[in-house]
Order: structure tokens, then sequence, then C-alpha cells
């Protein structure tokens, strides 16, 4: 039984391998600079969703509050650079440290609440993240931060001309958070947190240290989150409150996971695999005049998905598979 | 900051405070009644604010006068959003939390898009209803004429629901089946028939409170996002499922906004509001007046 196991395991890795290799040749044929950027912002939205699967997902802490850890991904890296140039790569580490720290500052009180209790709590504390940012001056309040731009290099991560190394940093992100969620899965930490989102009570009496384990999974939910932040702040070079702490940040990295599978490895990649192209394609293809259209669409998709097939489309692929799962 | 603003402002937060427990009574009627959380009501009150805007612009029917069909067509839609989607999303058996959160959730994105699509991301105001921008002095205190009667309703609202509950059978079918839904099928009453009148009733509630707001406040799509988040508080702060709590909560909700408001500059004062929730929770994780 241990073997199959270990070669199930065995085989996701060679094919997320796979996969990874197959995506990194596609912009090489692929050269439509609309098209590339659909491609940046479906891995991207995959990765953060992997992230968001950490603790809403395996531990069942349902958070719909992730935008402020993405929203202090971007600052910190915008801050430090352009008050005092610090290259992003640091930015993006701090940031992820920092929003790491926060998330276990916030898990402390937090992981106490039950439910919707929790879930409202989240909210309320990114709409509070978000109107301080909105207040504070020196990090351009309301008005927000233009990214000065200061020629293509790595080193500033920067790039003018292609979206090419975008689309590998963000490709390398999905790999990051794909493999992070992989490993966790099989570790003491994966089985914890699934203990304490079937039975809490149960886990506790078992020897489950169920306010640790929570508190783990958010430190690393977070952090994750967090540098894709930084990302999409350099990817967009301009960031004000709105655009990278609002509530619609905190949705979009569930909705991947609902929709694909919630708890499950593929599943967040797979959602965004689907939802991230059909929602720009809507927007584009019926544009302006229809604006709404795209909240249609993907709103319409939760609703069927959720009442449908509440375990997500993942297990269409491979039903066995999830079942030896369990 | 004289005692006079210190007092002015008060009584506005309080009258605020009445409306914003009409707003959220609806949502904790809900909860109460089968433990969902109603993640489109903001989206319920934003479709109430655009009908009275409507029966206005077209028929010139006042927004008092208006109330009360809002409130019916409000009590039929919540009952067709329980019918085709709730009924439903309350059998789920795999990852049952989830689905409840996010089927609502879905229903309140599809709802503000249908907005955006029919009534234009615009912003809309009744320009000129009866109440509108009228105020009343009292001892020399002035009070806005719309959140005066919008109280006066949320009272009157809140008496007759304790009347309703406690004293028809409709009322004493919601309290039963509230407490066991498996025994009251033993004795003959259709659960399903009480949770559709639960959310047709939570609906036109907030329906109501709708129409009073669009007197004083602009109408656009996403105008629901931030009472919804306010009701939610208020419904927490109240004991999720209190009908009761979600009055006093909503009239906590308004003083504490109202407070932040004279200390904090002006964009800052949901952070009060949203700071006592925490530290509510924190507490008692269960709401102020929560039993268990």
């Amino acid at each position: 039984m241990d073997s199959e196991f270990a070669s199930r395991r065995r085989r996701e890795l060679i094919i997320a391998f796979c996969l990874a290799a197959i995506a990194a040749v596609v912009p090489l044929f692929v050269k439509d600079v609309y098209v590339q950027n659909i491609m940046v912002l479906t891995l991207m939205w995959g990765a953060l969703s992997q992230s968001w699967n950490i603790l809403s997902g395996y531990c069942g802490q349902i958070s719909l509050g992730h935008a402020l850890y993405f929203g202090i991904g971007a600052y910190t890296t915008t801050l430090l650079f352009t008050k005092f140039g610090v290259l992003p790569w640091f930015g993006m580490l701090g940031g992820g440290v920092i929003s790491g720290i926060i998330a276990m500052a916030l898990g402390y009180p937090c992981f106490r609440l039950r439910g919707h209790y929790f879930v409202i709590a989240t909210i309320v504390i990114a709409e509070i993240g978000l109107l301080l940012f909105h207040n504070w001056d020196w990090a351009g309040a309301a008005l927000g931060i233009d990214i000065p731009v200061r020629g293509d290099s790595w080193l500033k991560f920067q790039f003018t001309r292609s979206k090419l190394p975008y689309f590998y940093f963000a490709l390398g992100l999905a790999c990051v958070a794909w493999f992070v969620t992989w490993w966790l899965e099989d570790s003491k930490w994966g089985y914890w947190w699934r203990a304490v989102k079937d039975n809490p009570e149960a886990a506790e009496s078992l020897g489950v240290v169920v306010f640790n384990s929570k508190m783990g999974a958010a430190a690393v939910s977070a952090f994750l989150v967090a540098v894709g932040g930084s990302f999409y702040a350099q990817f967009v070079s301009y960031i004000d409150p709105e655009s990278v702490m609002g509530f619609q940040f905190s949705l979009l990295m569930a909705l991947p996971a609902v929709l694909g599978g919630i708890g499950t490895l593929w599943g967040p990649l797979l959602g965004a695999v689907i939802l991230i192209p059909l929602t720009e394609l809507t927007r584009s293809f019926i544009g302006g005049s229809g604006r709404g259209v795209d909240l249609i669409v993907y709103g319409g998709l939760i609703v069927a998905i959720s009442l449908a097939r509440p375990q997500g489309l993942v297990g269409l692929f491979a039903p066995k598979r999830k079942e030896a799962a369990r | 900051m004289t005692a006079e603003t210190i007092i002015q402002s008060l009584a506005s937060g309080l009258l605020m405070g009445l409306l914003y427990g009409l707003i959220a009574v609806g949502l904790a009627l809900i909860f109460g009644l089968m433990d969902v959380v109603n993640f489109a009501h903001g989206e319920f009150l934003m479709i109430a604010m655009y009908a009275t805007f409507f029966l206005f612009a077209f028929f010139a029917i006042d927004p008092l006068l208006a109330a009360p069909l809002v409130a019916a067509a409000l009590f039929v839609f919540g009952a067709v959003v329980y019918l085709l989607i709730v009924r439903f999303a309350v059998r789920a058996k795999a990852n049952a939390g989830m689905v409840q959160i996010f089927s609502t959730f879905g229903l309140a994105i599809v709802m503000r898009g249908v907005a955006q699509f029919f009534f234009t991301p615009d912003y809309r105001s009744v320009p000129h209803s009866w109440l509108g921008g009228k105020t009343i002095s009292l001892g020399g205190i002035f009070l806005p004429q719309p959140q005066l009667v919008g109280a006066a309703v949320s009272i009157a609202a809140f008496g007759a629901l304790y009347f309703f509950i406690h004293r028809t059978d409709f009322g004493r079918a919601l309290e039963a089946t509230r407490e066991d839904a498996g025994a009251v099928a033993l004795v003959g009453i259709d659960k399903n028939r009480v949770f559709a009148l639960g959310w047709g009733l939570g609906a036109a509630l907030v329906g109501l409170a709708g129409a009073i707001m669009s007197i004083f406040f602009y109408i656009y799509p996403d105008v629901g996002a931030s009472f919804a988040l306010i009701a939610y508080v208020t419904v927490a702060l109240g004991g999720f499922g209190s009908v009761f709590g979600a009055f006093a909560g909503g009239i906590i909700v308004g003083l504490v906004e109202a407070s932040t408001a004279l200390i904090l500059p002006p964009s800052l004062k949901s952070v009060g509001i949203y700071a006592v929730y925490l530290l509510v929770v924190f507490v008692r994780p269960r709401g102020l007046f929560g039993s268990m």
C-alpha cells in the first residue's frame, strides 16, 4: 500500500514537471502579447490560489482577506525600491517575511474564532489595512505609487520590451507554490491540517497542536501570496490601495481553488487555467459597452460549480487518484 | 469640539444605527433560521435601492410610498433565491461550509454584473423626494428627516417582527423550524416552505431599508458591498441569528461610527466599526448577545 502511495506521489511530480516543461516552451511559439499577458495572469492567479489553498483548503480556515498579504507584498517591494533604491528581489523576500509575521500575529487572536466569525474577521482586517493605506501619505495614500522605469534588467526586475521574463517568473512561482503544496501534503503538517479541518476536537485529543498548525499554514500561505503581490506590482508598475488590496483580490484568490477543487493539489491551477482566460476573453470580446458581463460569467460559474460539483472540477480528471488520496 | 457637536453626531449616529439594524436584521433572521450567511445581502440592498430609484424616475412614486412595493418585490426575490439556489446549497455533501459561502457569493457577483450591465456603473440619486435634504431642529440639534423617518420605520419594523414571531402561526413555525428542522417535519410543517418564507421576509426587510436609503444615498452597482460588511459586523456583534441582537448591534455600530468620525478623519470612520467587531469577537467569540 505504501509503495502504491509513493508511486502516486512520484507520478504527480513527473506530471507536474512535464506540464511545466510544456508551459515553458509555449511562449516561444505564441508571440502575441495579449495572449502572453493572459498566460502571465493565469500562472500568477494559479500560484496565488494555490497559496490560499494551503490555509483555506487544506487547513479549512476560509480566509477572504488574503488581499492584505498581496497588498503588503506589493507595497513592501515598491516602497523599498522607490524610497530607498532596494532591489525588488529583497523587497519580495522582505514582503513575504513581513506578511508571514503579520499572518501569525493576526492568527493569534483570530484562530480562536469559528466559522463565519472567522471569515468575517479576515474580511474586516483586510478592509482596515486597505483604509490605512488609503490614508498613509508617505505610501502615496489614495493616489498610489508609480514605479519609475529604470531600463530592462533582471536585477531591477523590470522589462519593458518583452513579457517573457514575467512569464518565466510567474511560471516559477506557480511551480514553487505547487511544489510546496505537494511537499506539505505528505508531511506531518499536511496530515495535521486535514485533521484540523475535518474535526478540530478529535485532532486536539489525538495530540495535534491545532493552534500551531493553523499558524504554520497561515505563515506559509501569507508568505507565498506576498511574493505574488510583489511580482504583480513589478508587472503592472503602478499600485494604489484599491488595485492591490481591494476585496476583489481576496475573492480572486479563492475562486480558482473553489472552481478546481478546494483542498486539492491540482484544483487551484486547473481553476485558474479555466477562469482567468475566460474572464479576460469575455472582457475583451464584449468590450467596454458590456461592462459587467465578465462578472456575470464568473459569478454564474461559481454558483453552478458550488451547487453541482462542490468537490471541484479536478475529480473529473482523475477520479481514481482522488479516491486513493483519502 | 463642543458638547453640541458631540451630541449632534451621536444623535445622527443613533439614527444611522437604527437603519443599520434594519439593514442587518434580514441577515440575522435567515442565519438564525438555517445557519446560512447570505453573502449577497448587500446586493439585495442594492437592487432595492435601484427599484426605488426606477419607481421614482418612471412613475414619480416617492420613495416613502415605494417602500412597501419594494419590500413586497424583495420578498418574492428572496423566496426565489432560496428555491433556486440556497435550497440546493444546503444539501451539499462535500465541503458544506464552503458551498454555502460561495454559492451566495457567486450570486452577489452575478447581481453586481447584471446591475453594471443594465444600469451602467453611473452614480444615481433620487433628486427631489418629500424628505430629501430636509432637516428638523430639536433643541438646537439638527437631524436629517430621511434618517429620522428611517429610524422610525426601523423601530416599527422590529416591533412588527416581534409581534409576528411571537404571536402568529407562521412566526411560531419559524421559531420551531429554527430550533429543530427535523422535528417540525413530523408535525406536518413543510420545512422548505418555512425557509422560503424566511428568506422572503429577510429580503423584504432589507428592501424596506433600501427604499429609505435611496432617499439620501447614491445608488450604484457596488453600493451593497460596504453596507454588507457593516451588516455582517452588526449581526455578529449581536450574536449570529439573534434578531434583536441585530437591533442592539445596529445601534452600537451607528454610535461607534459617529464617535470614530469625531476623532479620526472621516475616511477612516469604518475603522472604528471594524475594530469594535474584532475586539468583541476576540473577547466573546460568539458576539455580545450570542449564546452557546
